[in-house]
């Protein structure tokens, strides 16, 4: 196949019988493999790596914190892509994946910001500092707030749609400037990225990077909340479109009968 | 366009229009505060600058479910969505007359209770400059938040939810100018951002509020 018969193939996926039929067929396989991924590497995180020589056990909940703030991050960036795909080609099933993706979306800031607390506790010495990246955090949490909350208002699907994905569009821009505003306001707490640094690795930097042996069950942990992210949003999104066909069979039994 | 902004001004002078809410609520505001904090001048004027851009901030917040709203009840936005002048152009003179009714009186009335709060002499200058800058920014933003919520039977505290956190930005950049001011240290980094932020929400963000109106009107 092509690349544009293969990209013409991504398009299939916006008629929702189309997407239902499939995404039932590989729902298993994801709700599997992520439990699989997260089950092994938080009790290989938690049970086979050698607690941390400053702060002792309280590093492992790692394994939780920065896959949840991952995903917090990426599921915005999924519901701006699916906004743009709804406001640009009007499926149906994109703009209904972003409504469903942003409650995941809540939950993931909730744990980042909950187990960042629990750490932060015992190792700063306090629950909440107004540091750069939690304070961004919370302002990315009103933002999932608001953008919920107009999803709710709004009685027309069709106006919901087009509404919160406007405000998805604006909200992105003014979201990476309050980023921006904040790293000027205040000096940061929190650790710079420590996870992915090629040059750390190799050991040409000697920054601190999270060593290798807590590196691949975390690496496990990520790519479970990712597999995991995946399979909410298609069981979400499923129903969704479940609750749409609903609404119209019973308007239609209204005017019928 | 300008009979637009004329009759706008109008509505918001005339008896009934909510003039002078958005100031008195500011007044208020500001003489709560030390009612909270307790009166000692030295921790008043370290917080003056904050409070009064908060103040000013939420002052603001509280006209804009008047902006649209009203147009919308009465029937005249869809007169206006279907006259020759484009939405963009109704939409920046909307956040234009809001801003003349409710952002430079602020402004105007800023350093008044800066006295009340103890600014310290320097900050009164940069008050002003950065409200002034800053203001147009929160009236354009705010247009947007009345826009997506015109319909909305109760949308004035989801427009707050709306509308606060897009906030942040002006806020922070427009409160440092303010509080360097105050304590005479360097503030061009600030004061650029916060201008750049206002510069590019005139521009960019009529689009948007046009947008979201078109899509309310449908």
């Amino acid at each position: 196949m092509s690349i544009a018969a293969k990209a013409n193939a991504l398009w299939e996926y916006a008629n929702p019988r189309k997407f239902l039929a499939t995404s039932e067929r590989v729902l298993p396989f994801f709700w599997i493999t992520s439990l699989a991924c997260i089950c092994v590497g938080l009790i290989w995180g938690f049970f086979f790596t050698p607690d941390d020589y400053k702060q002792g056990s309280t590093v492992k909940i790692i394994y939780l914190h920065v896959p949840a703030a991952l995903m917090a991050i990426n599921c915005w960036l999924m519901m701006l892509a699916t906004s743009l795909v709804w406001l640009v080609r009007r499926h149906h099933v994109s703009a209904l994946a972003a409504r469903a993706a942003a409650p995941i979306g809540i939950v993931m800031t909730l744990i980042a910001l909950l187990t960042g607390a629990i750490w932060g506790q015992p190792m700063w010495g306090t629950w909440w500092a107004w540091d750069p990246r939690l304070t961004s955090f919370l302002i990315l949490f009103l933002f999932y707030l608001g953008y919920v909350a107009l999803w709710e208002a709004i009685e027309d699907p069709d106006t919901a749609a087009d509404l919160t994905s406007v405000l998805c569009l604006v909200g992105s821009v003014f979201a990476i400037l309050s980023r921006y505003a904040v790293n000027f306001w205040n000096q940061g707490l929190h650790q710079g990225a420590s996870v992915m640094r090629a040059a750390a690795v190799t050991g040409t930097d000697t920054e601190e990077k999270v060593s290798n042996i807590f590196f691949y069950p975390l690496l496990v942990c990520i790519i479970g909340f990712v597999l995991l992210f995946i399979a909410l949003v298609l069981y979400r999104t499923g129903t969704e479109i479940r609750a749409r066909r609903i609404k119209a069979l019973m308007a239609r039994e209204r005017v019928s009968g | 366009m300008i009979a637009l902004l004329l009759r706008d001004l109008k509505l918001a002078f005339r008896a009934g229009g909510g003039f002078g809410l958005g100031l008195a609520f500011f007044l208020i505001v500001t003489v709560m505060v030390p009612f909270a904090v307790g009166p000692q001048s030295s921790l008043l004027s370290t917080i003056a600058p904050g409070v009064l851009w908060l103040g000013a901030l939420l002052a603001c917040l509280l006209s804009l479910d008047r902006l649209l709203a009203l147009d919308w009840e009465d029937g005249s936005l869809d007169l206006l969505a279907t006259a020759p002048l484009p939405l963009e152009s109704v939409v920046t003179i909307k956040a234009l007359a809001h801003w003349l009714t409710t952002g430079l009186p602020l402004v105007l009335a800023a350093p008044f209770l800066g006295v009340l709060l103890n600014l310290p002499v320097p900050g009164f200058f940069w008050l002003v400059i950065s409200l002034l800058i800053g203001t147009p920014a929160m009236s354009v933003i705010g247009t947007f938040g009345a826009a997506l919520t015109v319909g909305l039977k109760r949308g004035g505290l989801l427009l707050s939810l709306l509308v606060l956190p897009l906030y942040v930005p002006t806020l922070i950049f427009g409160a440092e100018v303010a509080r360097r001011g105050a304590t005479e240290m360097e503030v061009q980094t600030p004061l650029l951002m916060l201008a750049g932020i206002t510069a590019a929400t005139i521009a960019l963000l009529p689009f948007a509020s046009a947008a979201v109106l078109r899509i309310n009107l449908r």
